[in-house]
């Protein structure tokens, strides 16, 4: 019999609960017992397969969220372990990948965008409407006012070198595709990557 | 890396110098112990610390911070000199025997072409000399003196093992024990794997510690084969593939490079990268340059990119300069040239060198941006938070948006691993709040602007309003959209001109960018990603983890780059005639009609061994180099200089201590230190319960290692006064930090040139955000100081003074 790890997990888990209820007629102790000897909680969890975000070891790992992904409910992930199916960490964790749902869940996380106007002493909190309004009207102001359409030699040039980007060695390669396209269609060549350092 | 992380297992020696994988790169190195329990390998461990992957190794040997090039070229003096390489690899295969031109010279620590007043070279003379059909000369029996092999012998005769333990306070009988150790591997069934990371690239002469282990490498015969190779860990999680889709100053997707100025047409960008062998009938493939170059051009600009139009070449940015790296951007910052920074997942204020300098540039800035899943430093520079961030907000300037993003649990897409690996990932729940996608929020930003364009008009919109954007939700793209642009289509039906028949119909995903056509038929967002995600469906989220003979290649584990390939160079696994070298462990071999293994073949399927072509197919002179013609900025060979900050003087060339055309800029000078005031050598390191700056965000790790602290040997503790746990103030020329100080005996004294030489350990965590306790971070230390290719700065090797004092006031 063919099983997926989630179904052999699912099942010793029913099996769990089944000898569970074999002992009720045997009175209260072994209700007492049934009624403490819960299925794993991972077995209702939602297991998704993903990649360790910290080093390029790239280790496997499985993400169990409680929620079924059903429209109305939200996902919350309670669990990260180690992809044993993994060739190359084989189900292990380092002390920095073991510890991946306290960075997911981190109390520093951020939740809204935040807006400090010059000289201000504090954040506060803004719509995304006002800040991606702002951040692309100064964008483009500075683009206009600095960008250099020929050099002294009267070459074609087409840079703008008075606003850069620094681009996420931790998001994804289609992410930073996409990064690259609009970063380049404005002519920025102040661009780089944690890779420089 | 050339290899897997899985194909470590086959190595007979192990070389970790330049990196600390046991402890960076944990889950990788178990496979290093798997080829000491299973392959009876030995593994060698050279660095300043014994490090944890030290305590587990069969030989250490300490080395000087900054001083590996002289260890490297010692060992290549030794090799020579016991005449401990593998011959007929390194003369089919390597450049050994090319001629090298009669201008080419060595003096006193400069080669030839040296300008002083631009602190760089005319690289004019380092070349070959060609005959008259173009092709690089050779003498096979290496008489001639000028071959490469006889100007390198010559080039290393300095480094003898007293010259090595002079420079790098390395034991002599410690040095010669790691090369005989290097040398058991010159056998043709024997392999060495280079393991290194930052240990190696963060230093002023970064590229060239890289290039000069892989050029021991070569005269072993230990590329392209199971268990060898040169193996970069690498940092973050897609490091290998930001690089990969060229998201670095000078870089365009799959390596192709950004025009400069003087390249004012499409014919004058190619004339330099038109690639033709420099050896007959060598497959040089980057011939197909221009093939990838407009399939990019197509996916970028789609139908405004035309054969009229050059392809839409004049779109492109071109560079006055050869890069605008982050040190140069935090120059510009400071001299007031720049008005806006944008910060994706990169905390700048703790990642780069000389923080103060750092905080003085963001406060120049007129807006900021950061994107980030975290509260980080960087996006707080304005505010005052004590010694380890003293700010004034109220007179800094600077608009300030930190933006929330998801992380990686909360996202599908692909990373690249330092394997090369493309392996596909998917989202497990929504993100916090209202944080959103990079992806939406690059999108939200070019949206908007794309939208002013269009109604008010401003500097050259064309670039901008053409930008391909055909995504089914053109406010957040799919990630699977997104793959297969960069994977590449048909654009027509492509036709075959020998059969004049349709070979692949318009539309349809390619499978190969062997398929890329220079005509504006194909489209191609990273050619080196061809293959990707084809007709087949997503090639990276395959997931049969099967393995021929255990040898450590799963083929059909996700996808690696460039083909499926997952041993680069694999041709030369196997011998001039196609036979593998080492037959338990072949990759590829001749059946007498093509190329069979179990890897890819980095070759021509058909190409048979009696054509001659070489295993290198990537260079025009289809061999590995030991002489690097003009391809680096500080020489075709190695050589050892001293880091900008160093306890002594260079013992080779006083005249030349440092290298002479690292990128220092001339307000940077100023903040340099001498061992007059600063005796003591500093490296910087992480510590294997943190990554970078991030960590300390999670409760577990901030745990663990909660606080700053630095590491200092016991000899020097005590002339100090410094105590176990005590405070410390270590200060650089560019700022200090008080911390606490771990006493180890694990850094001891080396004695270089005579004199005793303390290391001071200096581990990068702690900022001023997240979960741990405050820190002052490393980078209030380091110097501005760039790779003299890369620009990479150098962390690895400075000068500290250290004292005790007072813990801080509560």
């Amino acid at each position: 019999m063919a099983l997926t790890r989630r179904e052999f997990i699912k099942i010793t888990g029913l099996g769990l609960a089944a000898s569970g209820l074999g002992v009720l007629g045997f009175g209260a102790a072994g209700e007492a017992q049934a009624a403490a000897v819960r299925p794993f909680k991972l077995t209702h969890a939602t297991e998704t397969r993903n990649t360790c975000t910290y080093c390029s070891v790239a280790c496997g790992i499985l993400i169990y969220s409680m929620g079924d992904r059903a429209k109305n409910a939200r996902s919350n992930i309670i669990h990260i372990e180690g992809d044993p199916d993994h060739p190359v960490n084989r189900g292990t964790l380092c002390p920095k990948g073991s510890a991946l749902l306290d960075v997911v869940h981190a109390p520093t996380r951020l939740k809204a965008p935040r807006y400090r106007p010059p000289g201000g002493t504090e954040f506060k909190e803004v719509s995304w409407d006002f800040a991606l309004d702002r951040i692309a009207r100064l964008m483009k102001e500075d683009r206009d006012k600095n960008f250099i359409a020929k050099n002294p030699a009267g070459t074609t040039v087409n840079r703008w070198t008075t606003t850069g980007m620094l681009a996420a060695s931790a998001s994804s390669s289609e992410t930073a595709y996409l990064t690259w396209k609009v970063a380049r269609s404005l002519g920025m060549v102040v661009f780089d990557n944690q890779a420089r350092v | 890396m050339t290899n897997t992380w899985q194909d470590i297992k086959n190595a007979n020696v192990v070389v970790v110098m330049g990196g600390n994988a046991a402890e960076a790169h944990p889950c990788g190195f178990k496979w290093v112990i798997e080829a000491k329990i299973e392959n009876g390998a030995k593994l060698v461990v050279v660095d300043p610390r014994f490090t944890r992957t030290a305590a587990v190794a069969d030989y250490y040997a300490p080395i000087r911070p900054g001083t590996d090039i002289a260890f490297l070229n010692g060992i290549i003096h030794y090799l020579l000199e016991k005449d401990a390489i593998q011959h007929e690899y390194v003369r089919a295969y390597t450049n050994a025997g090319l001629i090298v031109k009669e201008g080419f010279d060595f003096q006193d620590g400069l080669f030839s072409g040296y300008n002083e007043e631009k602190h760089s070279y005319d690289k004019s003379s380092w070349d070959y000399e060609l005959d008259k059909d173009g092709y690089a000369q050779s003498d096979d029996t290496w008489k001639n003196p000028r071959c490469v092999i006889n100007l390198l012998k010559q080039h290393v005769s300095r480094y003898t093992p007293e010259m090595v333990s002079r420079i790098c306070g390395t034991p002599q009988d410690k040095f010669l024990h790691v090369c005989e150790l290097f040398a058991s591997t010159a056998a043709p069934d024997k392999a060495l794997t280079s393991l290194f990371a930052l240990g190696w690239t963060q230093h002023s002469v970064g590229s060239q510690n890289i290039r000069n282990m892989a050029m021991v490498q070569l005269l072993l015969g230990n590329i392209g084969v199971a268990g060898g190779g040169m193996n970069a860990l690498r940092g973050h999680s897609n490091i290998q593939g930001l690089t990969d889709v060229g998201l670095l100053s000078n870089l365009l997707p799959g390596y192709m490079n950004l025009p400069v100025d003087k390249e004012t047409s499409l014919d004058e960008y190619m004339k330099t990268k038109l690639f033709k062998p420099l050896r007959p009938g060598q497959t040089s493939y980057w011939q197909n340059y221009r093939k990838f170059f407009v399939s990019l051009q197509k996916a970028l600009w789609g139908d405004a990119a035309t054969k009229d139009n050059d392809w839409a070449y004049d779109w492109l940015p071109k560079l006055d300069v050869p890069l605008y790296d982050v040190i140069k951007a935090f120059e510009m910052m400071n001299e007031g040239q720049m008005g806006g920074y944008i910060c994706q997942g990169f905390n700048p204020l703790q990642a780069f060198p000389d923080r103060g300098k750092i905080r003085r540039g963001l406060s120049k800035l007129k807006f900021l941006v950061t994107m980030d899943p975290l509260d980080t430093e960087t996006s707080r520079f304005w505010q005052d938070f004590g010694p380890q961030n003293p700010a004034k907000p109220a007179e800094i300037q600077t608009e300030v948006f930190q933006l929330p993003t998801t992380c990686f649990a909360e996202e599908n897409g692909s990373l690249v691993n330092s394997a090369r690996w493309l392996q596909w990932h998917w989202k497990a729940a929504d993100a916090p709040g209202d944080a959103k996608s990079d992806i939406w929020i690059m999108t939200g930003i070019f949206q908007r602007l794309r939208e002013m364009y269009r109604k008010e008009g401003g500097a050259f919109p064309d670039p901008v309003l053409g930008m391909t954007w055909k995504y089914t939700d053109p406010h957040e793209p799919d990630p699977e959209e997104l793959a297969k642009e960069m994977n590449g289509r048909a654009l027509t039906d492509l036709i075959d001109p020998a059969t004049n028949t349709v070979v692949t119909k318009a539309g349809t995903l390619l499978d190969a960018f062997a398929q890329l056509r220079d005509d504006g038929t194909t489209s191609s967002g990273c050619w080196i990603f061809t293959g990707c995600f084809t007709e087949k469906g997503n090639q990276m989220a395959r997931r049969d983890a099967t393995d021929p003979r255990e040898q450590g290649i799963a083929p059909n584990w996700a996808w690696a780059w460039p083909a499926n390939r997952r041993i680069l160079y694999n041709r030369a696994s196997a011998d001039p005639d196609g036979k593998p070298w080492n037959p338990s462990k072949p990759l590829i071999s001749w059946n007498g009609s093509k190329w069979v293994g179990i890897d890819v073949p980095d070759y021509g399927p058909t190409v048979k061994p009696s054509d001659g072509v070489g295993p290198f197919i990537m260079n025009a002179e289809g061999m590995g180099r030991l002489f690097a013609r003009d391809l680096m900025g500080d020489g075709p060979f190695p050589e050892h200089y001293e880091p900008l900050e160093s306890p002594v003087a260079n013992v080779l060339h006083p005249k030349v201590s440092s290298n002479p055309v690292a990128r220092v800029f001339p307000n940077d000078r100023a903040s340099f230190g001498s061992p007059r005031d600063f005796p003591y050598v500093a490296t910087t390191y992480r510590l294997t319960e943190h990554f970078h700056y991030w960590t300390k965000h999670a409760l577990i790790n901030a745990i663990l290692q909660p606080e700053e602290f630095i590491e200092i040997g016991e000899v020097l503790a005590k002339e100090k006064g410094i105590e176990q746990g005590g405070w410390v103030k270590v200060t650089s020329k560019r700022g200090e930090v008080i911390c606490k100080a771990y006493v180890t005996k694990r850094i001891k004294p080396m004695t270089v040139d005579g004199k005793p030489t303390h290391v001071i350990g200096v581990p990068i965590h702690w900022g001023f955000t997240g979960q741990a306790r405050k820190g002052y971070g490393a980078n209030t230390l380091t110097p501005s100081v760039g790779d003299a290719n890369t620009q990479t700065p150098e962390f690895k090797a400075f000068l500290v003074n250290i004292e005790r004092t007072a813990a801080p006031a509560a």
